[in-house]
This record gives C-alpha cells, structure tokens and sequence, in this order.
C-alpha cells in the first residue's frame, strides 16, 4: 500500500500529441481515486503512465516514495485491470493468477494459498481449470480481478474494467469493486467515461478535460460545486441545465426571451446560469423568488422519476427538470418553476468558470 | 454458416464440375498410375511389364542409396524448416516491434514481403553461383574455396542455404501476422506479471503464436521435401552422382534417368504414403488445437 504523486505530468505522443498536459495530484494511502472524462481526454493515457506502459514525456510520477519515471511496470509493484481483461488465453484460470507471482519467484504453497483464497473472494473456485474462452464476460472480469488482487499490489489501476458488461453486471460488479477495495484498502486509481460509475465508486474525482484536470474532489462536492461548466455538463444525469443570462432592471434574464428572472448575485452583465433538473420545482402560482415560466415539450418517464422538457417562450432554450414519476403533465401545458437562490450556479460566459464558491 | 438451398440437384455438381475434374485428371489419376507402375517391372524401352508384386518397395527400401538419400532428406528437411522458421520467428519478433502502431509501415512491409519469395529464390541460387556468385568469394576470403556441384559437403550447404533464404519470407510474414494478431493489452498484462523479456515471450508469446507455428511446421517439412525440387536441380548441375539429392529428386532420377520407372515409382508410392500421414496429422492436430478468440 502506498501513496501516488504526479508532479507537473505530461505526456506528449509522436512529438504533436499534447494528450496530457501538466497533471499534478496527490493520492493519499488507500484513497479510490476515479479518473473520469469524455473519450480523448486523456485518462487512459495518464493511467498508463502510472503504470509504465506509457513513457512519462515531462514531470514525476512517485508511488510510496520512490520515484517510478525509468521503473519497469513489473517492479512498480502495482496491478492493472484491463478493459478487455487481458487474460492470457492459453492458461488456465489457476495459472492466469499465479502467473504473476511464479515470475516474481514465490513459493509453490504461498502461491496456492493465495490463488485459493482469491478465488474464493471472487467466487471463481469452480472455474479454475478452465480456459479463458470457457467463462462468460463477468466471469472473466472475475479473474481480471483475482490476477489484480493476488499480487497484494500497492496500487490498482483500472481501466474501464467494466465498460464490456451489461447494464446489471455492471452495477454488480461496481458494488462488488468498491466493497474489495474498502477491505483491501489498497490505493486505486479508476478510470472511467460513466459519470455515474465515477460518483458511486470516488472517495475522489479527478474530472480531466483534453488532459487537464478540470476539478479534484469528492463526488458530492464536485456535483454541488462544479468548478466549470464542462464539470456542471459531464456530472450528473440529466445534465445541469445552462442558460445565457444577461442583467436586467435589478436581477437576471434570459439574453433570448422571457420567462426566468433570478437575482444577480455576483453583479454579473452577462453569465451562464445553471440549474439542476431536480433543484426546479413545479408550482402553483408564480413565486416571489427566482423563477421561470416555461412550456412543456415532452414528459419522459424513466420509472422511479421523470423528466420533463420544457422551453422558454420566444424560442428561449430547453431545459430539463426532474418531476416524480407520478407527475402528469400535457405537452403544451404552461409551468411556474420556483427556484432556491442557493441552487443557482454562476460560470463565466467565455472560460466557462465558476463565479463566486 | 449461412446454408444455400439450390433448386436443382444437379447445380451442386455442376459447380464442382471444373475442380473435381482437375484433381481426378492431375491427382488422382496420376496417382492410381503411379500405384499400379509400383507393382509392375516396365521394360526400359517400353515392349510390355512384368508383375513383380512388392519387389519394387523391397529392392528400394533395402538399397543402401536409398537410406543415404533418405538420410539426407531428413537432416536437410530439419535443417531447413528449424533454420527457416527460426530466422523468420526472430525477423518477426523484431519487426513486430516496430510495427505496433504503425500501419503505414505494416502494409509497406507486408507487400515487399509478399512479392519477396520467387525473386529471393532466384537470388539465393545466384548468390551460389560458381561463377558470379558473392558468397564464393566471401566465404573464398576465410580460405573456403566453394565447390559446389562437386563437393558433397558444399553442395548440401549451399542447398540447406537456398532453401531456407527462399521459405524465410512466407514463414516471416505468417509469424508477424501472428505477432500482430496477439492482443496488445495481453502483452502488456504480461509486462506488468513478468520483467524478463526473455521469459515472457516464452511463457507468453510463443505459445500463443503456437497454432501459426504448427501450421508453418507442416508447411515447411512439406516444402523442404517437395518444393525444394528446382533448388536441387540447378545446384547439382546434373551431376547427382557425389552429390546430395532428396527423395523427391531421387524419384525423378530413377525414373526418368535411370528408366526404373517400376522403383521411382514405388518411391513415389512411398512419398505419398509420408504426405498422406502428415495431413492426417495436421488435420488431427489442427482440430485439437484451440483457435484463440
Ligand atoms: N499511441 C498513441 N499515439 C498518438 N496519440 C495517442 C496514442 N494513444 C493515445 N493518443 C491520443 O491521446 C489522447 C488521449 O488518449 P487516451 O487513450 O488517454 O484517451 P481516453 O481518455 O482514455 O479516451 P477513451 O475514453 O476513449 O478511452 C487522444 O487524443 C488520443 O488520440
Ligand atoms: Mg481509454
């Protein structure tokens, strides 16, 4: 178990490639750290460095406190967990754990003992014998997991481990990860494009964008507090609604159309405003406080809640809001939406970055 | 398997037509001939033949220049597909590394590759050219003076040589498609499992480069004995007296030199008999062995 630094990591391909630009962190001992972004932005790239599979262009990497830059990955004493499971498909089970210990010179009997006692963690004691190609997709991501944990590694790092499952195995699997690593207590480092696996499994997020760090914080913190409008898009489902606002006679206003007044609590000319879809509330009558005045487009129910489109009159933009799922509404129906001042979030028109804390 | 239904039951057997009449006219055909003429002693001049029932496999199997050319055909058969795949396997190994990534370079490689052996067969017979070929002058400077087609010893070299810088290309070709075709994220599991490079192409690699292996062992050993035909040919310049033959090469000797076509043929029979194992083992084998993803 140790601690990972990356100082000022950078990673240029081919000469041209910018695909990591200055990444610095500090994961703490035994953190689960999830790296999350759109496709491109980066997050395989800096996992990959941490794990010396990818040449380290500038900066430092540390795992404990040995710096790993010219380490080979075999001696970094980490585990990896491939999106496609790399196993190695001419091995059997027993011998795709045990692999990475025979080479590592470990005693027959500790070897067994370990495998044994990972596969009976993971429940795949049955399947020990076989070959790769005779196990289902989550058993395969079974092993995936039992080479990772036999090695006892002072670091994990994943990579989209679950992204070739389906939806339920998914969310199995997510659970099954984050109880493993909290009795292991072994440093992770995740990687993922879902939002959702990146909320549920952080004790830390680390939202990358075109290989920068966007924001570092606990899921919760980074879903009420998105530094950015890229960080208030990319987390959370629907996304947060944001709408172009200018300055008007004492508060703000939709730049196109009418309909929403909510007061200028920075002194902004102009912003983008965001609003999560649960933080609109339907209501009767209009409300004294921040508020708009929309039109129903399409009620979407998803079960357990719903969300309804909406637009604002004169060709305003859409938004979305989260109803229950009991909630009838027509389309073309006029709504009063009441919102709380501290639900309102301010980003700065051109950078996108968040106004006030 | 997508499964066509044809209206008539005759259109199977029409489209089947041309390639059934070439193997029963090129193969087969031959093939029975051969088989019959092993069984018989032919007049030289061709005024009848005389059944001699299995004299023709006795008198070939005992004869001591038939074992010495057996002989010589299995250690240059090993030779030449031990040194052929080896090389290629190396080459491979080599260029799959700078390969990964680079498709540009992989189709360029692939085509020069591809059109590489006729042309490499003809240069390695004149790199032993007597005359003009480099080789003897090099090997000429460490005061090895090349006689081939004279001595028995440089003969064979020169042949094994040939043989295996002509089969290198093909084998070279199959065994980084096979390189290619392993999994990158499985090598890198295995960096991560194993620092010995060595070990780890051992453990990893090579057996899953296995199933191409195989197949590229039967190809060789078919090569070996049959197609090395034209190199030995034209190496031992007609005079196959003191030099090294194979039994392919014998075949045509006996038969169509030295007019015994009832024992060519029965070597033939022999040969056919050694083809036919060998399929059945690759088929055997092939069927066992586990195709990866
Ligand atoms: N070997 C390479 N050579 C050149 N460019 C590369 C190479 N590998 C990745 N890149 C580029 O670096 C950037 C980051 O790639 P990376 O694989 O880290 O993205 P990612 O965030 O993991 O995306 P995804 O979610 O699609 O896996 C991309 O623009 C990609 O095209
Ligand atoms: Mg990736």
């Amino acid at each position: 178990m140790a601690t990972i630094t990356l100082d000022q990591v950078r990673k240029v391909y081919g000469g041209v490639v910018e695909a990591v630009k200055g990444v610095s962190v500090d994961i703490a001992d035994g953190e689960f750290i999830v790296l999350v972004g759109p496709s491109g932005c980066g997050k395989s790239t800096l996992l990959r460095m941490i794990a010396g599979l990818e040449d380290i262009t500038t900066g430092e990497i540390k795992i404990g406190d040995r710096v790993v830059n010219n380490v080979d990955p075999a001696d970094r004493d980490i585990a990896m967990v491939f999106q496609n499971y790399a196993l190695y498909p001419h091995m059997s089970v027993y011998n795709n754990l045990a692999y990475g210990l025979k080479n590592r010179g470990m005693a027959k009997d500790e070897i067994d003992r370990r495998v044994k006692e990972a596969a009976r963690i993971l429940e795949i004691g049955d399947y020990l014998d076989r070959k790769p190609r005779a196990l289902s997709g989550g058993q395969r991501q079974r092993v995936a997991m039992g080479r990772a944990i036999v090695r006892e590694p002072a670091a994990f790092l994943f990579d989209e481990p679950l992204s070739n499952l389906d939806a339920k195995l998914r969310v199995q699997m997510r659970v099954e990860i984050k109880r493993l690593q909290r009795s292991l207590g072994t440093t992770s480092v995740y990687v993922t494009h879902d939002q959702l696996e990146a909320m549920t499994l952080a004790d830390r997020l680390i939202v990358l964008n075109g290989g920068n760090i966007e924001q570092i914080g606990a899921p919760i913190d980074v879903y009420d507090k998105p530094a950015s409008t890229f960080v208030a898009g990319f987390i959370g489902s629907p996304a947060m609604n944001l709408l172009p606002v200018k300055a008007v006679d004492g508060g703000l206003g939709l730049e196109t159309g009418s309909g929403l007044s909510v007061p200028n609590l920075h002194g902004q000319d102009k912003c983008l405003l965001g609003v999560r879809p649960e933080h609109l509330e339907v209501v009767d009558q209009l409300p004294n406080g921040p508020h708009a005045q929309v039109t129903v487009n399409v009620l979407e129910p998803v079960g357990a809640e719903s969300y309804l489109y909406a637009s604002f009159e004169n060709g305003g933009p859409e938004i979305v809001i989260r109803v229950s799922s009991h909630a009838v509404h027509k389309p073309g129906e006029k709504l009063f939406l009441g919102i709380k001042p501290e639900n309102l979030h301010f980003f700065e028109s051109q950078s996108g970055k968040r106004i006030g804390d | 398997m997508k499964k066509v239904l044809f209206q008539s039951r005759l259109v199977p057997y029409l489209l089947l037509f041309p390639q059934l009449s070439i193997v029963i006219v090129f193969f087969l055909w031959p093939a029975a001939e051969a088989v019959r003429a092993s069984f018989y002693l032919e007049d030289p001049f061709g005024f009848g033949s005389t059944f001699v029932g299995f004299d023709n496999f006795v008198d070939t199997v005992t004869s001591t220049d038939y074992g010495r050319v057996a002989r010589f055909t299995a250690v240059f058969t090993s030779l030449v597909t031990f040194l052929s795949l080896g090389l290629a396997l190396l080459l491979a190994v080599k260029a799959d590394k700078v390969l990964r990534g680079s498709s540009t370079y992989k189709t360029l490689l692939m085509w020069v590759y591809a059109v590489a052996p006729p042309v490499a067969g003809l240069i390695g017979v004149l790199l032993f050219d007597q005359h003009v070929g480099p080789i003897v002058d090099f090997v000429a400077i460490f005061g090895w003076n090349l006689n081939i087609g004279v001595d028995y010893y440089d003969t064979a070299f020169a042949m094994t040589v040939t043989a295996v810088w002509k089969q290198v290309p093909v084998n070279f070709i199959f065994f980084l498609s096979g390189l290619q075709g392993i999994s990158k994220s499985v090598q890198e599991a295995a960096s991560i499992d194993c620092r010995s490079g060595f070990r780890r192409f051992w453990t990893v690699t090579f057996p899953l480069l296995a199933p191409t292996g195989f197949f590229l062992l039967i190809i060789n050993i078919t090569y070996a004995f049959f197609d090395t035909f034209g190199i030995v040919d034209i190496l031992v310049k007609n005079e196959p007296g003191n030099n090294p033959v194979t039994l392919v090469y014998k075949v045509y000797l006996d038969g169509f030199r030295g007019n015994d076509l009832g024992g060519s043929s029965a070597q033939s029979v022999i040969l056919m008999a050694l083809v036919f194992i060998l399929t059945v083992i690759q088929f055997r084998l092939i069927e066992r062995r586990v195709h990866y993803n």
